[in-house]
């Protein structure tokens, strides 16, 4: 369509994604400069409905935010009252003793299991208060780029069918002009990677490396539910050169979460990490606690696990880079809330900085973050995951222990990410297939049913929303090399192979899209492209993810 | 003339219900909510009547918690001119929200009020037609078409088996079926107008209306899980299992 059409609006701040990093920016924005108009835009349908996290939050930025919290009703109501690390056996579990001194990182004291979802909505009606504009339900799909500076966003056009032309229902997609522009898409958000691309964000530094966590919320009987409680496991059913682990945390009215994160730099084709997230479920230290129980709930989300050496450029003319779209995640703590939301902090800032001086780029937010306790954290513990992936999980353990109780994360070297995950891969014939128990319906469950409770829903008469950039590419590498791992990683079921004996081909259900990015990321040639879908398509995660 | 369009907040068609674990109700707290579906087929169809010159302004009113001021925002994105609140407890019954819409309609004077034919939450199917009844209404439920011409309303009403036409004077009551029309979005331009709209707040003790409830809920229960289906090996077998264990033919 031609741009001519499109309305367009202008503000000094447009937002690009109502999670912890958007909304704790767009809070600071108005704090520090209350005639500062601000407008965040989400893709989801509402504020909420695409955040999936474990989650365990750190309230450290919370509380330099908006340090009465408590009272104003933020719903962080289960502190973490007891915490094991497991490691696990097929059959067995061992306990790591002395969390505190051997994972440092780990220790959870002071910290609350929270629904992220919700802490996002509380976020966002403290947002409102202070004046933001909030608008869910669309989706940014373009960056708009004026003598090489971002000037702003458009939404996607709604109502255009399938096979590209206007539908009855056509409605234009609007510009959202501004002076400056925050991404904070979270793990490789879309337009985040057009940005990084046209500035060549990534330039000098370590490539990016991925997680997937998979997650389910059930809700169990009054007297099994220990609320407080935080589990995590590693080893089993994982071998020695993966990375990942289990969590499961009590909280709320008789809820639990339940999950599984794994290193999307895996290398076994046949790994389906939904299966492992489900075969997990199987073993005695979980299946105790969720026997008996229902589950609610279902979502994945892909996670950034660069850490220190992984995070780009943050600035560009006419904005910046926050949150995990920059990739603030710290992998050790396995948390990203606390850390995403004090960069949204220090990008305001530095916004309201270069506002009062007129400039394009908003450099002074690289030396906030730099100066900030957000950078000393991920400083120390910048070492750890690329040690996992150098040593395997085993020694990697071990050298995160000395890392973290002898050479308290002040280490004179830096280990670095060698590879892109989506070049980890081996082909199908190096690899050995595990074998996946079958779901019992209930404990552990097919993709379908999990993708159910997602509540995900896509206009149906849409262009396919995952992009396959050549078909032949996917025949020649895909299938016979790798045998369509897409199949298999994608935790909602969207790629399936079609005449696998005669014409194999790639079969998309793009409706079944939880928005993840798994795909976008773990692809062996990066064929696929994951572009935004209509706005408020997605999941609709309930309350308690 | 003016059309009056009851809307209803409830748990979005897109949300899987739960049932409470003490079968008291459907979970709602932290639940997606949005405009009902019907609901929104109203508003579309108002605002069609409004686009044709028709109608000359049309007032979207709801009944329940203050939350459900999103939903009349996004009726007023869709095309609505204003906005009716009406603050009362969540999920008021039927015939206490037939009786807060005839005070409503006795102030609006409205020449046409368009209801959605149900809820989606509750499916009970009884506001429009006790509103008509209060009013002394004529009214036309389960509209596929409407068609106001000389102080009349045409309504094409799906029944089974077809379609019945019937002629109402106005002022009447219609509500809409599901192929009335297919409502549009309210695009982001919309919604930013909408803020400015003026929304109206009413308190439901204020306008004298009894509300108290008439109806107790016993209890509420999911629908049995559907067994697994099995795959027979010839037709006899087929034939044999419908008739001795199904007992169908």
């Amino acid at each position: 369509m031609s741009e001519a059409e499109r309305e367009s609006m202008s503000f000094d701040v447009v937002i690009v994604g109502g999670g912890p990093a958007g909304l704790a920016a767009a809070i600071r924005l108005r704090q520090l400069s209350p005639q500062t108009s601000v407008c965040l835009i989400e893709k989801g349908s509402e504020i909420g409905a695409h955040i999936v996290s474990g989650a365990v939050i750190e309230p450290r930025a919370l509380s330099e935010l908006l340090p009465d919290w408590k009272e104003r009703g933020a719903p962080l109501n289960t502190p973490v009252a007891t915490e094991d690390m497991l490691f696990l056996t097929e059959t067995r579990s061992f306990r790591v003793p002395a969390l505190d001194k051997f994972m440092p990182h780990m220790a959870n004291h002071g910290n609350y299991i929270v629904s992220l979802g919700e802490v996002c909505r509380w976020l966002a009606s403290q947002a409102e208060e202070l004046g933001v504009e909030i608008y869910p339900g669309f989706a940014a799909s373009e960056v708009l780029i004026e003598n090489n500076r971002v000037v702003g966003v458009a939404t996607g056009d709604m109502g255009i069918t399938r096979d590209g032309k206007q539908g009855p229902n056509y409605q234009p997609g609007m510009e959202l002009r501004a002076t400056y522009t925050l991404f904070a898409e979270g793990c490789r958000g879309s337009l985040t990677k057009q940005v990084m691309q046209h500035y060549d964000l990534r330039k000098g530094v370590d490539p990016q490396t991925y997680g997937l966590g998979i997650k389910e919320v059930w809700e169990v009987p009054p007297e099994k539910h220990r609320p407080g409680l935080v589990q995590h496991s590693f080893g089993w059913p994982m071998d020695d050169n993966t990375y990942g682990g289990a969590w499961l945390y009590h909280f709320g009215e008789n809820l639990v979460s339940y999950g599984f994160v794994i290193g999307l730099d895996y290398s076994n084709t046949w790994l389906s990490p939904f299966d492992e997230m489900q075969r997990v479920k199987q073993h005695p230290a979980f299946r105790k606690h969720l026997e008996g129980g229902r589950r609610i709930s279902y979502g994945a989300r892909a996670l950034s696990e660069g850490g220190l050496q992984a995070i780009p450029r943050l600035t560009f003319p006419g904005g910046a880079l926050t949150g995990d779209s920059a990739g603030f995640l710290n992998v050790p703590k396995i948390k990203g809330t606390h850390t995403a939301m004090k960069s949204g902090m220090l990008a305001a800032e530095a916004l309201v900085d270069a506002m009062s001086t007129e400039r394009v780029e908003p450099a002074s937010y690289v030396q906030l973050i730099k100066e900030s306790w957000l950078w000393d954290e991920l400083k120390s513990v910048r070492n750890i995951r690329p040690a996992f992936a150098r040593f395997g999980m085993k020694k990697g353990a071990v050298y995160s222990a000395i890392d973290a109780m002898l050479l308290k994360g002040r280490a004179p070297w830096t280990l670095h990410f060698r590879h892109q995950d989506n070049e980890e891969l081996l082909a199908a014939s190096l690899c050995e297939k595990p074998a996946y128990p079958k779901p019992d319906g209930k404990l552990t469950f097919d993709r379908l049913s999990s993708v159910f409770l997602s509540n995900t829903n896509h206009e149906e008469d849409q262009p396919v929303h995952l992009r396959v950039k050549n078909q032949g590419l996917w025949r020649t590498v895909n299938w016979d090399v790798f045998h369509s791992p897409e199949s298999r990683y994608c935790p909602a079921g969207v790629y399936e192979v079609v005449n696998e004996t005669s014409e194999p081909a790639l079969h998309i259900n793009a409706q079944n899209c939880v928005h993840c990015k798994t795909c976008d990321i773990k692809d062996p040639a990066q064929n696929i492209d994951w572009t935004v879908p209509e706005g408020s398509g997605g999941p609709n995660y309930p309350a308690g993810m | 003339m003016k059309i009056v369009v009851p809307i209803k907040r409830v748990v979005d068609y897109n949300i899987k219900p739960r049932v409470k674990p003490d079968g008291s109700g459907v979970e709602t707290t932290g639940v997606k909510m949005s405009m009902n579906p019907f609901d929104e087929i109203a508003v579309e169809e108002a605002v069609r009547l409004k686009e044709k010159g028709v109608a000359t302004e049309v007032v979207v009113v709801s009944v329940g918690v203050q939350q459900a001021q999103d939903t009349l925002r996004t009726a007023m994105a869709m095309g609505a001119d204003r906005a009716v609140l009406v603050l009362s407890e969540e999920s008021p019954e039927p015939l206490a929200v037939a009786k807060v819409l005839k005070v409503i309609v006795a102030k609006e004077d409205p020449g046409l009020v368009i209801l959605g034919k149900q809820a989606i939450d509750d499916d009970m199917n009884a506001t429009g037609q006790m509103l008509a009844g209060l009013l002394g209404w004529g009214q036309g439920t389960f509209a596929g078409n409407v068609e106001v011409a000389d102080g009349k309303v045409k309504v094409s009403r799906e029944i089974d088996g077809g379609t019945e036409d019937v002629s109402l004077v106005l002022p009447a009551i219609v509500t809409a079926d599901l192929r009335l029309n297919e409502p549009r979005y309210a695009s982001l331009p919309n919604i930013m107008k909408a803020k400015k709209k003026p929304l109206e707040t009413l308190n439901v003790a204020d306008l004298g209306v009894d509300t108290t409830r008439r109806l107790t809920i016993v209890s509420v229960a999911e629908p049995a899980e559907r067994k697994a289906g099995i795959k027979v090996e010839t037709v006899s077998e087929l034939v044999e299992k419908l008739r001795n264990e199904a007992k169908v033919i």
